[in-house]
């Protein structure tokens, strides 16, 4: 390897160490199940519903810093903040869908990054709030992690008991991440297949003929985008959780675009995998939604 | 902001003629609600400090406006939402960074390698990306995204060769310029100057040569340009080296005032976006107009507000505008 790097003048300081380290996937998997529930919310309202989302940085910043905010300066506790949060990035998530989303989906796309952006530049600047480009961790002897530590102690007592001599600070928030993320899997799963699930495909396919239909279309656009939210904020505790200290650069757009990007990997990889989505065009064939649509009319 | 809080309501009737002024000659009612909310902010503040925020506003105008006419008209004319479109003004600043500091040339030299070669630049995209994206029938969404990867491509490769640190041009930063009391920066009065020539250049262009009126054809209706015989894959060329060109402009008028990394044409992409959609997408009058006004407006905003947040500013313009008159404050009334 080192040899390669010679070669192509690049600075390649690669070595295998890391990559046999537990600590390292642990890591790494504690990233990845973050970003599988930001992809399932965006596959949610990219894949399923037919909105272009961008604005999933936004959501999971607002979920972060309002559970940070009502732990440290509220004085909440943090099993209270959670759902508190949640249901913050819920309402955010209606607030911004309601008037943008009656738009044409690239202006609503834009309209999405702009709202993140927006979102972004007030944790930047509310310095009273937020700390600013400092971040928020921890106000006095408290820190807005500290029941997590505790609960992720006693996991690792478990393991411990299991026979695992050492275990690794981030494997119990490993294991909890993915809990997550597979049963919102599950749960987003089961909703694709019920009648809801059909509405929202009906959507994606062609919306005109949903509504012809007598769905109220916005409706079910602000449920999907409502879900999102909630998932993007269980994946902003987690980079909570993850970092233990929270910065605007954190829910950065370029950031939200790998996201954004890992999303359309996954979904096309459902795709391919046999999963039942079709078309990802968004300007659908005609046959395509009326079939869709005859569909939607047996439910 | 303030063009759009300051609008007069005293009676019933001045505002419906106000209305009808506004669907009659959208252009002249806009300038009259910009004027409005300019003798209401000297009101409020001084005439000094108005003026002195304007100048600010008409040079981060320009560059707004530069890099807006391109967009739009790349999205009027090929319904893509080129999110590269900020990368456009990033690899433009390097090349002017390459001639003027690399090879110490002049600053003219600079703006002369950044446009052609960021026009090359789209020109090579379209010939090896976009236009074989379009014969596949590529849809909205697979477009989108291949912008998204084109402009982390494009950043990337600016970073790999020029790395992530902090560059000047080779500019003038020091000296300033006293005008009727105002203080400008000599560099700013310099791109002030040369944004407006070439937005004017543009303009005139657009509105008089058959390419332009080509351009503005296809932006308006592809099928029917084509049905009345236009070549439209030399037009789209064409469109592309204005894009190019202008981007890389804006690019160094950006690079010039502030400074040269690799997120400045990220950090100008939504305020771009912005200007766009205030004037109207796909249209490339409302785009100078839009970019412009976007300038005044977040400079202005400063008089009143913290400037770290005036950045703000420009994507509360841009989420009022899409709620409120998302066909653009010039724009025809149509559904959207």
């Amino acid at each position: 390897m080192s040899e390669l790097g010679q070669l192509s003048g690049l600075p390649l300081a690669l070595t295998f160490q890391a990559f046999t380290d537990i600590g390292f996937w642990t890591g790494v998997g504690v990233i990845a199940g973050t970003y599988a529930l930001v992809a399932l919310g965006l596959q949610l309202n990219v894949g399923f519903t037919g909105i272009v989302n961008f604005g999933q940085a936004g959501f999971m910043a607002v979920g972060a810093y309002t559970m940070a905010i009502l732990v440290l300066k509220v004085g909440f506790s943090f099993w209270l903040a959670l759902p508190a949060a949640v249901l913050a990035a819920m309402a955010f998530g209606l607030i911004v869908g309601l008037p943008s989303l009656r738009l044409r989906a690239d202006y609503f796309a834009i309209a999405t990054l702009a709202m993140a952006e927006i979102v972004r530049l007030t944790a930047q600047n509310a310095r009273g709030l937020t700390g600013g480009n400092q971040g928020i961790f921890c106000e006095g002897a408290s820190c807005y992690d500290d029941s997590w530590n505790s609960v992720s102690g006693t996991i690792t007592g478990w393991l411990e008991g299991l026979g695992w001599s050492d275990p690794e600070t981030l494997f119990p928030l490993l294991l909890v991440v993915w809990t997550t993320a597979a049963l919102a899997a599950v749960l987003l799963h089961l909703a694709q297949g019920s009648p809801w699930g059909r509405v929202l495909r009906a959507i994606r396919e062609d919306e005109d003929a949903a509504r012809a239909l007598g769905k109220n279309t916005l409706l079910y656009k602000l449920q999907s985008l409502a879900i999102s939210a909630l998932l993007g904020a269980l994946a902003g505790f987690f980079v909570a959780l993850n970092l233990a200290t929270l910065h605007p650069k954190d829910f950065e757009p370029p950031g939200h675009v790998h996201r954004l990007r890992r999303a359309h990997t996954w979904w096309i990889g459902q795709l391919l995998g046999g999963g039942r989505g079709c078309d990802p065009d968004v300007d659908g064939s005609r046959s395509h939604a009326v079939r869709r649509a005859a569909d939607l009319g047996r439910t | 902001m303030e063009a759009g809080t300051a609008a007069p309501s005293p009676r019933a009737g001045g505002v419906a003629r106000v209305a009808q002024l506004g669907r009659r000659h959208p252009a002249a009612a806009a300038l009259l609600v910009l004027a409005i909310a300019v003798v209401a902010m000297v009101a409020a503040r001084s005439l000094h400090d108005v003026a002195q925020t304007g100048l600010n506003g008409l040079s981060l105008g320009s560059v707004y406006a530069l890099g807006a006419v391109g967009l739009t008209l790349v999205y009027g004319t090929l319904r893509l939402v080129n999110f590269a479109h900020g990368d456009f003004l990033t690899f433009g600043v390097y090349m002017a960074y390459l001639v003027n500091v690399t090879w110490e040339a002049p600053l003219a030299l600079g703006i002369v390698s950044a446009m052609a070669m960021t026009a090359l630049l789209g020109v090579l995209f379209e010939r090896t990306l976009w236009g074989p994206m379009r014969a596949r029938r590529a849809g909205f969404l697979q477009l989108i995204l291949i912008s998204i990867g084109l402009a982390f491509v494009i950043r990337s490769g600016v970073q790999y060769v020029w790395g992530t640190e902090v560059r000047l041009l080779n500019v003038n930063v020091v000296d300033s310029v006293e005008l009727l009391g105002l203080r400008i920066g000599q560099t700013e009065l310099v791109v002030i100057v040369i944004g407006f020539a070439v937005l004017i250049a543009t303009g005139l262009m657009l509105r008089y040569s058959l390419l332009g009126k080509r351009m503005r054809a296809l932006a308006d209706n592809f099928e029917l340009a084509e049905t009345a015989g236009i070549d439209t894959s030399r037009v789209v060329l064409h469109t592309w080296v204005l894009a190019g060109g202008l981007a890389g402009l804006a690019g160094v008028l950006a690079g010039a005032v502030t400074n040269v990394k690799p997120e400045l044409g990220l950090e100008l992409l939504l305020p771009i976006f912005a200007a766009v959609i205030l004037g109207g997408i796909g249209d490339a009058f409302g785009a100078l107009a839009g970019g412009m006004v976007l300038g005044l407006m977040i400079e202005w905003s400063t008089l009143f507000i913290e400037a770290r947040w005036k950045v703000a500013v420009g994507f509360v313009v841009l989420i009022l505008v899409l709620v409120v008159r998302p066909q653009g404050i010039f724009g025809r009334a149509r559904a959207i």
